[in-house]
């Protein structure tokens, strides 16, 4: 592990003094490279601060029997409809869904539905659906999400379960 | 990036309610947000790094004459490889595919690439192994490719691209 750590600060370090040594001496993909981290940190840190205070908020208010009888091992099907829904609402990305996965498991969810979460939070958030309709047509959406969202829900059933009876664990993200 | 502001709102008005009702328990809650950040951070940093230098390498120019091919099944797989590849927000990839689709581009070809671009994430490797583990992130995009692969296909049916 120690090593690993070693190898990980080098390279951060090299990539810093690289920009910062292209941006010295004008050196134009250097710029470019340190213009596009800028860009996509900014996106990030507009959405993930809050995302991760309503975590906070849902970890200390919401009651982990809450969890466990929307989507817990008895939800049934309920519980795969519940995190498409929850998917839908979902703001910035699948990087935003893995944090508020794993709270949600550890408050009692089970594994296939998060699975479920996380998938679907890629394909169908609302926003997100309705940007690219207006690009590609309702057609081309409409088939994407009835296509994907069955397929996801699939899948995740069978992996979740599979996994859960090899005591797989949703990790904290460290 | 309407949705950043309705997600602010939401948030302090949630944090707002919170400290009305019980200050201990909201503090609580910000520590336990502070905590994780921090944990994921790092990652989080790996992940933004490769995503600099692989956009810097894969302009959307490269991606426009790739997905243009004249075959359509080579420009389907190039289309699926690029968009598990790189990483982009909605706000730039729809766009850049209602262009394609003006040049001439099949409806197949940008589904390959949109629906890998969401579901298959090389680059938030780093991040999505931190909470689900090597072994889960790598089956979890395996079966997301082909999931995207089938989307591919049927949107092909469905505009009557193939058969």
């Amino acid at each position: 592990m120690k090593r690993k750590n070693v190898i990980k600060i080098v390279g951060v370090s090299g990539y810093i003094v690289f920009l910062i040594v292209s941006f010295i001496l004008g050196f134009n993909p250097g710029k470019e490279i340190g213009y596009n981290f800028a860009s996509f940190s900014m996106d990030m840190l507009k959405i993930l601060p809050s995302a991760f205070v309503l975590i906070g908020l849902f970890e200390v208010w919401i009651k982990r029997e809450t969890v466990e009888k929307h989507l817990g091992e008895k939800a049934g099907i309920i519980g795969y409809i519940w995190a498409v829904l929850l998917a839908g609402t979902t703001v910035g990305g699948i990087y935003v869904a893995f944090p508020v996965a794993y709270s949600l498991y550890s408050k009692g969810a089970k594994l296939s539905v998060i699975l479920t979460y996380i998938s679907a939070s890629a394909i169908c958030r609302i926003p997100m659906a309705l940007f690219e309709a207006s690009f590609l047509g309702i057609k081309f959406t409409a088939i994407r999400l009835l296509v994907s969202l069955p397929l996801v829900i699939i899948a995740s059933m069978l992996l979740g379960d599979y996994l859960a009876k090899r005591n797989y664990k949703v990790m904290a993200g460290k | 990036m309407k949705e950043a502001y309705f997600l602010y709102a939401i948030t302090g008005l949630a944090l707002l309610i919170s400290l009305i009702i019980n200050r201990r328990k909201t503090l609580r809650a910000l520590e336990i947000a502070v905590k994780r950040f921090a944990g994921i951070l790092p990652h989080f940093l790996i992940m933004l790094i490769l995503v600099s230098i692989t956009l810097f390498l894969l302009p959307d120019v490269f991606i426009t004459r790739y997905l243009a091919s004249d075959n359509k099944f080579i420009a389907v797989l190039f289309a699926s490889l690029l968009g598990s590849i790189t990483l982009m927000p909605g706000f730039i990839a729809f766009p850049l595919a209602g262009i394609l689709l003006t040049k001439g581009v099949p409806y197949m070809v940008l589904s390959a690439f949109t629906t890998t671009l969401m579901m298959v994430g090389v680059l938030t490797y780093p991040i999505e192994r931190a909470y689900l583990g090597a072994k889960l992130t790598i089956i979890r995009n395996t079966i997301s490719f082909f999931i995207a692969l089938i989307v591919a296909v049927m949107t092909g049916i469905f505009f009557s691209e193939i058969f």
